[in-house]
């Protein structure tokens, strides 16, 4: 696995600058913090979730292995749901409170052009896959990642709906009835899980981007010096 | 008298003696579980709640604390959405603890409503006595902790109506229910003072049926269904924190919806 980072990429305006001076890393230690704790939040809500769904399943026949579950029956599983819901909606809450007004999540996400859509897509079924420069998402990237933020901040209010349905009974209505949301939230979570899946996947193609998410990657210089 | 929520009859001391070599090997166990709680962390999956694991203990307390954030959220004047008659299953579904070949029937000539706790008149009620109370209806969703729902129709008197006729105190935190079928349950005053919170004698117009709670049952349309006792033989309004059934097991305590 490459550990070496290609400072190259963003050089730094200065030899020996006092730290405070040097352009900040690809990802600040805050948003390493996050992405972490989303991580372990989302594997707790997912695995916890799939044993909720085995107690009785929206699909005839389907079920979750009990050696995917977290908990060893419903009781559990939902202690552990309803304990994770915290983490990842608190954590979520922060990420975006700080990705809105820091402009990170414009600056990295926007905008995406459909046209350079089309060629990365045809590109990745080709199996070329150009991510030599950390920095930039291509538009498949930005879009998943919009994708998958969506599903989570849905995935927080389709499961408030389920939880409470008679708080929330106008919300409920609207999405069809208590087992239309209970279905939603399914494909919340089947969402979020294909993600995971080209996610990891992809970070292990290209270890490069899982060491930065650790490290903290290259240098980036700041908006303001790029022009 | 003696309240019908304590034990009428302590244990006798000596079933440790019979259970001695029990314990014994219970204590190696616990020394064996010791040892590999080091692996055990690695694999959280295996950990049940309830258990003397620190994690269990930690969600047990988050679960607790998840009992206050509904209580904040419950609107006691926020009303469950009701339903036209046509749609109420007959019967309603069976669910219990134990299978419907275990039920045990109650005698509805003999069967009385003990009463115990803060409420200033503690004379037990007959079934007689109820029906003479104001009947309240109500078509509402049955929603179970599992995740399957259904469609119920319920009558008798509302528990507040009861409540204030015993002289119940209505600023206490919790009214307790025991049962026939030893499923002790609780829940919070101001759930019990909800206006869709019934002492149900009655299923889509016709008396209870056994299997679902004859003669008396609590149905309330802001919680699970786990939450809600069947052949209901005792009331204590009380400050104490008494817990239930399936909470002693590791459900939520508030099961609010």
């Amino acid at each position: 696995m490459s550990t070496v980072i290609p400072e190259s990429v963003a050089p730094d305006l200065h030899p020996n600058p006092e730290p405070s001076m040097r352009a900040p890393r690809l990802h600040p230690l805050g948003v390493r913090v996050l992405h972490w704790t989303n991580a372990v939040a989302m594997i707790i809500m997912i695995t916890s979730g799939w044993g909720i769904y085995d107690d009785f399943v929206i699909f005839h026949g389907t079920h979750f292995s009990p050696v995917l579950r977290l908990g060893s029956w419903a009781a559990p599983s939902l202690l552990w749901h309803f304990a994770g819901m915290w983490l990842l909606a608190l954590n979520g809450l922060v990420y975006l409170l700080y990705g809105i007004m820091s402009g990170r999540l414009k600056q990295r996400l926007l905008p995406i052009r459909w046209q350079e859509l089309k060629v990365t897509i045809i590109d990745s079924l080709h199996f070329r896959i150009a991510h030599e420069d950390l920095t930039v998402y291509n538009a498949v990237q930005k879009l998943l990642y919009i994708v998958v933020i969506l599903a989570g901040i849905w995935q927080v209010a389709t499961g408030l709906f389920v939880w409470k349905p008679v708080q929330f009974s106008t919300e409920v209505a609207v999405l069809g009835g208590f087992q239309a949301v209970r279905l939603e939230h399914f494909i919340g979570m089947s969402v979020i899980v294909g993600f995971l899946v080209v996610h990891v996947a992809l970070s292990l193609l290209v270890p490069s981007t899982l060491w930065a998410m650790i490290s903290g990657g290259p240098r980036v210089p700041r908006p303001a010096a790029r022009s | 008298m003696k309240s019908p929520f304590r034990p009428k009859k302590l244990p006798d001391a000596a079933v440790l003696d019979d259970h001695r070599p029990l314990i014994r090997s219970l204590q190696r166990r616990g020394l064996l579980r010791g040892g590999l709680s080091l692996g055990a962390l690695t694999m959280l999956t295996g950990c049940d709640v309830g258990d003397s694991t620190s994690v269990g203990r930690a969600l047990l307390s988050v679960s607790r604390w998840n009992d206050r954030v509904q209580a904040a959220l419950f609107d006691p004047n926020k009303l469950a959405p009701t339903y036209p008659e046509s749609l109420i299953l007959k019967p309603p579904k069976f669910n219990a603890y134990y299978d419907i070949t275990k039920l045990k029937p109650v005698d509805g000539q003999t069967w009385k409503l003990e009463l115990a706790g803060l409420i200033a008149d503690k004379r037990p009620w007959t079934a007689a006595q109820l029906a003479a109370l104001p009947q309240r209806s109500m078509v509402i969703r049955h929603v179970c902790v599992e995740g399957w729902d259904y469609i119920g129709g319920w009558s008798g008197p509302t528990l507040r109506s009861f409540l204030e006729r015993v002289g119940a105190d209505l600023s206490a935190k919790y009214v307790a229910f025991k049962t026939a079928d030893d499923y002790p349950s609780s829940i919070d005053m101001a759930t019990a003072l909800h206006p869709q919170t019934l002492l149900a004698t009655e299923y889509a117009g016709e008396t209870l049926a056994d299997p679902f709670g004859f003669p008396l049952r609590l149905r309330m349309a802001t919680k699970l269904g786990y939450k809600n006792p069947k052949w209901i033989t005792a009331i204590e309004v009380t400050n104490q924190y008494s817990g239930g059934y399936w909470e002693s097991l590791g459900e939520n305590w508030f099961g609010g919806l």
